[in-house]
C-alpha cells in the first residue's frame, strides 16, 4: 500500500485581511486569498489542476478557476459537515498529488459570515432528520447544541467555567501578539469573562467564535515539486477524517456515549499512519468554535485521558510555554472564524518559523478540524 | 410568568419526515412510542428505516412509560428567534428515558404540559431530576411531548 507520509506539502499560503465586513464579494476574496498563496509558493495559476474546498463554500472550483486563470483541472472534490471539513480539503490534495491524480492543489475557504445571514435563522429551510428532534424544543443554535454536552462534561468530570476561561484566555492572548487578529490589541480578563452575557448557558459570549469576513488558501503539491519552490515545505505527516459509528452531528445524544466525538475516530488513524504521538506534537491549532470543544478535542487526540480535558487546561498548559501551546495565531475564538482555515495556515506558518506566537523549534504541528460534526485532522511536519 | 406567553411568532414545529411521522401521529394521542425493531426488539432513535443491530426494515412502535432523567440542560439567551427570545430563561433539555437510558430525547422541563418555555424556576433543574411526559398541542395544531418534575 502507498503511504502519504511525506509524500506532499504545503508550499504556499494565503489570506485575506479579517473583519466584520469587507466590501469584497466571497468570489473576490476567495481569489484574493489563493492568488497569494500562489504566489507565496512561487506557482504561476495556470498550473494549477487541483481543487478542494468545503460543501459550504459558495465560490464553485469551475468559478474560481476561470477567475484566476488556472488550467485544465484533473481533481475536484468537497468535503461537508461544515468545519469539520476543513483539514479534509487538505487531506484530499495530499492524497490525489500523491497517486498522481494531479500536481498543484488549491485548498480555501471563503466566508463572509462577519455581515451575512446566520445560517440557524434560515427556518424556511428543510433541515436535516435530526431538526424534527430538537428545533422545536428551542435547541437552535450550534452554540445550544455544544452548551448541552459541555453542561455534561462537567457534570460527569468537574470541568468548570474557569477551564473554559483558559482556553479563551489562551486563544485571546495569541491574538494578542497577532496584527492579523480581529481581537490584535484586545485583552481578556477574568472579570470581563465571568460577568459577560449567556448565549447559552453554561456558555458565555467569550466561549462563541467570531463571526468573519475573510478567506484564506493554501498550496500542496509533491515533496519532490516543493523543493523547487520559494518557501521552505511543510509535510503534511498524517492525515484522518473521522465519522464515528452511531455519529449523529453536533446533536450526539443519540450515541451510546454523546462525549467520544469524532475525534476520537480520527485520532486513531491519525496517530497509526504517524511516526510520532501526541507527546511529540510541539503546536498544536485545535478547531475552536466553542471553548468546550477544546478539551473534549484534547481528550479525543490523545492528549490526556477521558475526562481531563478541563483540568489540562490549567496552569497555563494552553499557552505559549506551556505544555501544548494551541491556536498560536487566535483561533477561531479570537483571530477569525472562518471556518477553521485559519488553523491550517497557522500550522503551516509555526512550521516555516514565522508565527507571531513563535513555539522555539517547532517541528511537529497537530491541526483539527470541528469536532462535534464528521471531522479531519492533519499532522503537519517541518523538514 | 404563566401570561408571559406570548404568540405573535409561533415555536418551531417539526419538520416531519417519512420515518418520523408515526412519533408525530403517536404524540397526537397523547402517547410517547419509540421505534422498535420487530426482528430483534432493539429501539432506536431517531427513527431510521432499518434496524442497525440486525438491518431488518420490519418495525414496529413500542409505548413508553414516560418517565426519565434530565440528561443535561442548557438556557439559549438571544440572539434567538422571536418566539424563543419572547420567553427569556426558557430551559432546553436532554432526557434519558427510563425504559432505554440510551434513548435521549431533547424537549422542555415546565410547571404544566400549557405552561410557557420559561415557567419553570431555573433552579430546578437538574441533571438526574426525575422526569415525567406531558403533551400539549401548540395553536397551529401539533401536538408535542413536554416534560414535567416527577415530584414538582
Ligand atoms: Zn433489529
Amino acid at each position: 500500500m502507498a503511504s502519504l507520509k511525506d509524500a506532499t506539502a504545503i508550499v504556499g499560503i494565503g489570506q485575506t485581511p479579517f473583519a466584520k465586513q469587507l466590501p469584497d464579494s466571497e468570489k473576490t476574496l476567495a481569489c484574493k486569498a489563493i492568488l497569494a498563496a500562489l504566489d507565496d509558493a512561487g506557482i504561476a495559476p495556470s498550473e494549477v489542476d487541483a481543487f478542494a474546498s468545503y460543501t459550504m463554500e459558495e465560490t464553485d472550483e469551475v468559478e474560481v478557476a476561470k477567475a484566476i486563470g488556472a488550467g485544465d483541472v484533473t481533481f475536484f472534490s468537497k468535503v461537508g459537515y461544515g468545519g469539520g471539513g476543513s483539514c479534509a480539503t487538505v487531506a484530499h490534495l495530499a492524497a490525489a498529488i500523491a497517486t498522481g491524480q494531479a500536481s498543484v492543489g488549491i485548498a480555501w475557504r471563503s466566508r463572509k459570515r462577519g455581515s451575512g445571514p446566520r445560517p440557524w435563522k434560515n427556518t424556511a429551510v428543510q433541515l436535516p432528520t435530526p431538526a424534527q428532534w430538537t428545533r422545536p424544543f428551542g435547541l437552535l443554535r450550534p452554540a445550544d447544541e455544544i452548551a448541552m454536552l459541555a453542561r455534561r462534561h462537567m457534570h460527569e468530570y468537574g470541568t468548570t467555567r474557569d477551564h473554559l476561561f483558559n482556553v479563551a484566555l489562551a486563544c485571546r492572548n495569541r491574538a494578542n501578539q497577532n496584527p492579523a487578529a480581529m481581537m490584535y490589541e484586545r485583552p481578556l480578563t477574568r472579570d470581563m469573562y465571568m460577568t459577560s452575557r449567556w448565549i447559552s448557558e453554561p456558555l458565555c459570549l467569550f466561549d462563541n467564535c467570531l463571526e468573519t469576513d475573510g478567506a484564506l488558501a493554501c498550496v500542496i503539491v509533491s515533496a519532490e515539486r516543493a523543493r523547487d519552490c520559494r518557501q521552505k515545505p511543510v509535510y503534511v505527516h498524517s492525515t484522518a477524517q473521522g465519522l464515528p459509528a452511531q455519529h449523529h452531528g453536533m446533536v450526539n445524544y443519540w450515541n451510546d456515549d454523546p462525549l467520544s466525538g469524532p475525534a476520537w475516530t480520527a485520532a486513531r488513524h491519525l496517530w497509526k499512519q504517524a511516526d510520532f504521538g501526541p507527546e511529540d506534537v510541539d503546536v498544536a491549532q485545535i478547531y475552536d468554535a466553542f471553548t468546550p470543544l477544546i478539551p473534549l478535542s484534547l481528550e479525543g487526540y490523545g492528549f490526556c485521558g477521558r475526562g481531563e480535558g478541563g483540568a489540562f487546561t490549567e496552569g497555563g498548559a494552553l499557552e505559549s510555554g506551556g505544555r501544548l501551546p494551541i491556536n498560536t495565531g487566535g483561533g477561531g475564538l479570537s483571530e477569525a472564524y472562518v471556518h477553521g482555515f485559519n488553523l491550517i495556515n497557522e500550522g503551516v506558518k509555526q512550521l516555516r518559523g514565522t508565527s507571531t506566537a513563535q513555539v522555539p523549534d517547532a517541528a511537529t504541528c497537530l491541526v483539527t478540524a470541528g469536532e462535534g460534526v464528521p471531522t479531519s485532522a492533519v499532522l503537519l511536519r517541518a523538514p | 410568568m404563566a401570561d408571559a406567553k406570548t404568540k405573535q411568532e409561533p415555536l418551531l414545529t417539526p419538520t416531519v419526515d417519512d420515518d418520523g411521522a408515526p412519533f408525530w401521529e403517536h404524540a397526537a394521542r397523547g402517547e410517547l412510542r419509540i421505534q422498535s425493531c420487530t426482528a430483534c426488539g432493539e429501539l432506536r432513535f431517531p427513527p431510521r428505516p432499518c434496524c442497525p443491530h440486525c438491518q431488518s426494515f420490519d418495525s414496529e412502535w413500542r409505548k413508553m412509560s414516560g418517565r426519565g432523567r434530565i440528561w443535561s440542560y442548557v438556557f439559549p439567551h438571544p440572539p434567538l428567534l422571536p418566539a424563543y427570545a419572547a420567553q427569556p430563561g426558557y430551559n432546553a433539555i436532554v432526557v434519558e428515558l427510563a425504559d432505554a437510558p440510551r434513548i435521549r430525547l431533547v424537549g422542555n422541563l415546565v410547571t404544566a404540559p400549557d405552561a410557557p418555555l420559561n415557567s419553570i424556576a431555573p433552579e430546578r433543574l437538574r441533571i438526574g431530576a426525575k422526569v415525567q411526559v406531558a403533551f400539549t398541542t401548540l395553536d397551529d395544531g401539533h401536538t408535542v411531548p413536554r416534560w414535567v418534575l416527577e415530584r414538582p
